[in-house]
C-alpha cells in the first residue's frame, strides 16, 4: 500500500526530524561537561588513537542535580503547583463547562465564544494584566481599600498565590474545553431516570454525572497538569524570585548561566517524570473515541 | 435541574466569565489613560490616545510585529498541509507501520512543557549547524521551523476528529462514480472539511502569534518576536504601551471572530431560507 | 436486450442451463481474521432480475454486496460480471453503481451536480452531460428541484436524487444497499412499486440488500436467504415461501407454524407424520427424502390453517385448541389457538365479511388444512 505510505510520510519524517531527533541530542549534551566554547559543551564522542572511539559519558549533571537541594525543590514545588492548579481549575471549571452544556443551543454558542475569545488573545498580555491588577497600588488593593474591606494593600505580586491565580486564568479554557466536549454529549435522560427512581439532584450529579463525566476531567487536568509543571511565563512575570519552578530553572540555566549540559539533565529528569502522565493522557484519549465508536 | 441548582450554576458561570474578563477590560480602559502610573487614573488628562500614537511610532515593537507576521502566516500555512496529511492518515488508514509512533509524535507536543521542546530544538539546530552547516545560525528559518513542529500536532488532532465524524460513505460513492482516490480527496473530502482545516489555519497562525517560549530558544539575533519584545518589557513592570497593545489585538481578535461567527450563521439562515 | 424484472420471471432462465448468467459469484469467501463474513457463496445472477440478498444483520449479505461494489476484495474466489473478472477491480474501474443506505449525497454539490458528478468523471462531454441529467432527474421526478442542495430535501426526495445519480451512467449493474430502510410505511410501499418500474423502463439488473421480507418479496425476482455468511436458500419469492428448504428460511420469510415429529408412513406419493407437539398425525401428499428415523418437521403456514366451531372430517392433519389471543389487523385477524399439548398454532383469517360467527377468545375451535399445504424440512 505505497499510497498510505506516501501520505503520512512527510508529517512522520518532519516530526522524527524536529521532534524525536533532537530528545536524543538533549539526551547525548546532558551526559557531557561544560564548555567555555560556542556551543559550550564538550563533544561527547573522542577519537581516542586511530581506531578507537572513546565515548565519556558524563554522570556529573545528573548527579548534581540530584545532590544540590533546590533542583529537587523546584521539582516537587513544580509538581505541587501544578496539582494544586489543576483541582482549582476543576473546582472552577467543572460548574462552567457544565452550566455550558446544559444551557439551551443559543446560548451555548455564545458561552463558549465567551470562553474561547481569552484563549485567542496573547497569553503573555493577559498574565501582564494581572500584574496591574495584583501589585501593591493595582487595582484590586485599590477596591479593597477603598471600599474599607482592608486597611493596608495586601501583598499578592510576586507570591505564589498570584502564580496560581495566574495559572488557573491561562489554563481555565484547557480545562473546561475537553470537559465541555464531554458533558455534551451525555444523555441528560439518565438524570430524569435517576430522578425518576428517587435520586434527588445532587445525588444524581454525584452517582451519575460525575462518573460519565470522568475520561473529560481526565483529559482536562492533563491538559492542564502536564503543561503547568514546566511553566515558565507565569512563574516569571507573577511568582517573583521565591518562585521556585523548574521551568525558570531550565531557563535561567541556559539562558543566564550558558550551562547547557545542565539544563539538558534538567530538560531529561522533566521529560521523565512527565512521559507516565503523558501516555496517561493518550490511553484516556484512546478509550473516549473507541467508547464514541 | 431544579432552581437551587440552576442559580449555583448560573453564579459560577458568571464568576468565572468575571475572572476571565476583568483582567481584559481593565487593560482596555487603562490604555487610555493619561498617567505613566498604570493603575492611577488621571482624570485632568485622561482619556487620551497618545499612548497610540507612542505605539504606533515605536520602531522595535512595529519590527517585531512584522517578524511575527511572517513566521505566524509561513508557520500556519505549512502546518496546515503537514497537519492534514498526519490527521488524513491517523483517521482513515487503521493500520499502518508506523501508526502508533505517528500518534504518539502528534499528540505529544500538546502537552509537553514548551521549555523542553523549545530547548531540544535549539540543541538540534546547533548539531545540524556543526554537521552539514545548515541552519546557518538561528533566526527566522528556524523559528518556523520549531512553530511548525508543535502548531502541526493541534492541525492534526483537528483534522483527525473531524474525520472521524465524516461519513466514510460519500468518499465510496465518489469512487463508486469512477474518480480515483486522490480526485476524491481534492473534490470530496477537502471540500466538506473545509472549515475544520480554516479552524486549524486560524490557531496555529495565533500559537505562532502568541509564542515565547519557543521564538526564544530558536530565534538569533535581530529576529525577536513581538511576545519577546513584550515579554523584556513586562519584565519590568507594567507599561503603558503594552495596555495599547493589549487593546489592539483583542479588539482585532474579537472583532474577527464575532466576524466570523455572524458570517456562519448568516450562510446557514440562507440555506434554510431557500427550503420550501 | 433489455428484459424487465418481471419478464424475467416469466424467462425464468436460473432454470435453462445454457443461458449464460450476467453477473456470476464463484466460491467467494471473505474473512477478517478467523471471522468468515462470507462462506464460499457461489450465485448466478440474469440479466434484468432484481435480486435480493435477505437475512438479518451481520448475515453477511451487505459485505458481499460490497464485493460485488468493489469496496471489498474477496479472501477467495472470483466474480464476474457480463463475462469479465471483476475480482480485486477498484470500484471506480467497473461497470457497476451502487445506491448507498445513507444516500451519499455529496453535501457541497447541489442536486444537479450530483448526478452530474459520475458523467464528469467519464469524460462526457458537457452538453451531452446536461441531457442526461435533465432526462435521469425528469425520470425521479426530481426536475423541479435541480439547483437544491442535499440538506434541502426531504428523505424520500433525497432517495430519488441518489436513485438518479447511480443510473444515469446506465451500469451494467446496480447494487442498493437497504435501499427503502429510511422510509416510512406508505413512502415504502409507494416508492417499492416506482423501483420496479424505473427497474422495467432502463433494464438494469437490481441486486438489492434488505432485512425486510416484505420488501424482497415485493420487488425481487429471486431472492438469496443469507444466513451466517451463506446462502441457503435462493429462487422465487413463492418457492421460497412455500418450499421453504429449511426451518431457517422456513421461519424467516412470513410466519409459521412448525410441528416437529417422526415418519410413521412413508411412501413415494405420500408421507404421514406423527406428532407429539400436534398431539396428531400430519398427512402430506407428497413424498420427501429422509432417513425412516428421522426427526422431521412440518410447517404450516398461518394463512393455510381453516378454523371452525364445527368438527372437520378426517382424522390427519386436525386439532382443537382454545382462542388465546386475537390481533386484530383491519384487513385480516391473527389468533393464537393454543391446543392441549401446550403448543400455540397461529392462524390468520381474512376478515371477508362483517357478519361472520365472530370468533372469541377461550373459545374452542377446531384446525385442520389440506394435505398439499405442509411443507415437510429436514434441517
Amino acid at each position: 500500500m505505497t499510497g498510505r505510505g506516501l501520505v503520512v510520510v512527510l508529517p512522520y519524517m518532519w516530526l522524527l526530524l524536529f521532534f524525536v531527533v533532537p530528545f536524543v541530542i538533549v539526551l547525548k549534551i546532558s551526559f557531557s561537561d561544560i564548555d567555555l566554547a560556542i556551543p559550550p559543551y564538550k563533544p561527547l564522542l573522542e577519537w581516542v588513537g586511530k581506531n578507537s572511539l572513546a565515548i565519556k559519558l558524563n554522570f556529573n549533571n545528573y548527579v548534581f542535580l540530584f545532590t544540590d537541594g533546590l533542583y529537587v525543590k523546584a521539582f516537587l514545588n513544580s509538581i505541587k503547583v501544578a496539582f494544586i492548579s489543576t483541582v482549582l481549575c476543576l473546582l472552577v471549571g467543572y460548574p462552567m463547562a457544565y452550566g455550558i452544556a446544559r444551557a439551551k443551543p443559543k446560548w451555548r454558542n455564545i458561552l463558549l465564544l465567551l470562553v474561547i475569545l481569552p484563549f485567542w488573545t496573547s497569553l503573555l498580555l493577559r498574565v501582564y494584566a494581572w500584574i496591574g491588577l495584583l501589585k501593591g497600588n493595582g487595582l484590586i488593593n485599590i477596591a479593597l481599600l477603598s471600599l474599607k474591606i482592608i486597611h493596608e494593600p495586601l501583598t499578592m505580586l510576586y507570591t505564589p498565590f498570584a502564580m496560581y491565580v495566574g495559572i488557573v486564568y491561562s489554563y481555565l479554557p484547557f480545562f473546561i474545553l475537553p470537559l465541555y466536549a464531554n458533558l455534551e454529549k451525555m444523555d441528560w435522560q439518565l438524570l430524569e431516570a435517576a430522578q425518576d427512581l428517587g435520586c434527588r439532584p445532587w445525588q444524581a450529579f454525584y452517582k451519575i454525572t460525575l462518573p460519565l463525566s470522568r475520561n473529560g476531567i481526565l483529559a482536562g487536568s492533563m491538559l492542564v497538569f502536564i503543561p503547568a509543571v514546566g511553566e515558565f511565563v507565569i512563574p516569571a512575570l507573577l511568582g517573583g524570585p521565591n518562585a521556585l519552578m523548574i521551568g525558570r530553572v531550565l531557563w535561567d540555566e541556559f539562558f543566564s548561566n550558558r550551562a547547557w549540559p545542565v539544563a539538558s539533565a534538567v530538560a531529561i529528569l522533566l521529560l521523565i517524570l512527565l512521559v507516565p502522565f503523558m501516555m496517561w493522557y493518550q490511553s484516556v484519549q484512546a478509550r473516549e473515541s473507541a467508547g464514541e465508536r | 435541574m431544579n432552581y437551587k441548582s440552576s442559580y449555583f450554576i448560573l453564579t459560577c458561570l458568571g464568576f468565572g466569565l468575571a475572572f476571565l474578563y476583568i483582567p481584559i477590560l481593565s487593560m482596555v480602559v487603562f490604555s487610555f489613560n493619561a498617567s505613566k502610573l498604570v493603575t492611577v487614573w488621571d482624570s485632568a488628562h485622561s482619556p487620551t490616545l497618545k499612548w497610540y500614537y507612542a505605539l504606533l511610532n515605536n520602531e522595535e515593537i512595529l519590527d517585531a510585529a512584522w517578524i511575527s507576521l511572517k513566521v505566524a502566516v509561513i508557520n500556519a500555512s505549512g502546518s496546515v498541509i503537514l497537519g492534514t496529511l498526519a490527521g488524513f492518515g491517523l483517521a482513515r488508514f487503521s493500520q499502518f507501520r508506523g501508526r502508533f509512533t505517528l500518534n504518539a509524535m502528534t499528540t505529544a507536543p500538546l502537552v509537553m512543557p514548551e521549555v523542553i521542546t523549545g530547548l531540544s530544538l535549539l540543541l538540534l539546530f546547533v548539531a545540524l549547524e556543526q554537521l552539514i552547516g545548515w541552519p546557518a545560525g538561528r533566526g527566522i528559518t528556524t523559528m518556523t521551523i520549531g512553530h511548525m513542529t508543535f502548531s502541526m500536532a493541534y492541525v492534526t488532532v483537528i483534522v483527525n476528529s473531524r474525520l472521524a465524524t465524516f461519513d466514510t460513505a460519500l468518499e465510496e460513492a465518489a469512487m463508486d462514480l469512477g474518480a480515483r482516490p486522490l480526485k476524491v480527496f481534492f473534490v470530496i473530502t477537502l471540500p466538506i472539511i473545509f472549515p475544520a482545516i480554516l479552524s486549524g489555519w486560524l490557531l496555529a497562525f495565533t500559537l505562532s502569534w502568541d509564542d515565547l517560549v519557543i521564538s526564544s530558544f530558536t530565534s538569533g539575533p535581530g529576529s525577536s518576536t513581538l511576545p519577546m519584545v513584550v515579554f523584556s518589557k513586562v519584565r519590568l513592570g507594567v507599561s503603558p504601551e503594552i495596555n495599547v497593545l493589549a487593546t489592539i489585538t483583542i479588539t482585532v481578535v474579537t472583532l474577527m471572530i464575532v466576524g466570523v461567527s455572524l458570517w456562519m450563521a448568516r450562510m446557514a439562515k440562507l440555506d434554510k431560507a431557500t427550503v420550501s | 436486450m433489455t428484459t424487465s424484472a418481471g419478464a424475467a420471471v416469466k424467462a425464468a432462465p436460473w432454470k435453462d442451463p445454457t443461458s449464460r448468467p450476467y453477473v456470476q459469484v464463484e466460491h467467494i469467501t471473505k474473512s477478517f481474521g478467523d471471522f468468515k463474513a462470507v462462506n464460499d457463496v457461489s450465485l448466478k445472477i440474469y440479466q434484468g432480475e432484481i435480486f435480493c440478498l435477505l437475512g438479518a444483520s451481520g448475515c453477511g449479505k451487505t459485505t458481499l454486496l460490497r464485493m460485488l461494489g468493489g469496496f471489498e476484495t474477496p479472501s477467495a474466489g472470483k466474480i464476474f460480471i457480463d463475462g469479465e473478472d471483476m475480482t480485486g477491480v477498484p470500484p471506480y474501474e467497473r461497470p457497476v453503481n451502487m445506491m448507498f443506505q445513507s444516500y451519499a449525497l455529496f453535501p457541497h454539490m447541489n442536486v444537479e451536480q450530483n448526478v452530474a458528478f459520475g458523467l464528469k468523471q467519464d469524460r462526457i462531454p458537457k452538453p451531452q452531460i446536461q441531457e442526461r441529467v435533465a432526462t435521469m432527474l425528469d425520470l425521479v421526478k426530481m426536475g423541479d428541484f435541480a439547483k437544491r442542495k442535499p440538506h434541502q430535501l426531504s428523505g424520500g426526495q433525497r432517495q430519488r436524487v441518489a436513485l438518479a445519480r447511480s443510473l444515469v451512467k446506465r451500469p451494467k449493474l446496480l447494487l442498493l444497499d437497504e435501499p427503502l430502510g429510511a422510509l416510512d410505511k406508505k413512502l415504502r410501499e409507494h416508492t417499492q412499486f416506482e423501483l420496479i418500474s424505473l427497474q422495467d423502463k432502463l433494464g438494469v439488473t437490481f441486486v438489492v440488500v434488505t432485512h425486510d421480507q416484505e420488501e424482497a418479496m415485493t420487488l425481487a425476482s429471486r431472492i438469496g436467504v443469507m444466513n451466517h455468511g451463506e446462502i441457503v436458500q435462493a429462487g422465487t419469492p413463492s418457492e421460497i415461501y412455500e418450499f421453504p428448504s429449511s426451518k431457517f428460511v422456513a421461519d424467516f420469510v412470513g410466519s409459521v407454524n412448525m410441528f416437529e415429529g417422526k415418519l410413521i408412513e412413508d411412501e413415494p406419493e405420500y408421507v404421514r407424520i406423527g406428532s407429539e407437539e400436534l398431539g396428531g398425525t400430519i398427512y402430506v401428499s407428497h413424498g420427501i427424502s429422509a432417513p425412516p428415523e428421522a426427526i422431521v418437521w412440518a410447517a404450516v403456514r398461518p394463512e393455510k390453517i381453516f378454523m371452525s366451531t364445527a368438527p372437520p372430517s378426517g382424522t390427519d392433519n386436525v386439532a382443537r385448541g382454545a382462542v388465546q389471543d386475537i390481533a386484530y389487523l383491519g384487513d385480516l385477524s391473527i389468533y393464537l389457538v393454543k391446543l392441549p399439548t401446550g403448543k400455540v398454532v397461529r392462524v390468520t383469517q381474512p376478515n371477508t365479511s362483517r357478519h361472520a360467527e365472530a370468533i372469541t377468545w377461550d373459545q374452542l375451535v377446531y384446525l385442520s388444512w389440506d394435505a398439499t399445504s405442509p411443507v415437510v424440512v429436514t434441517r
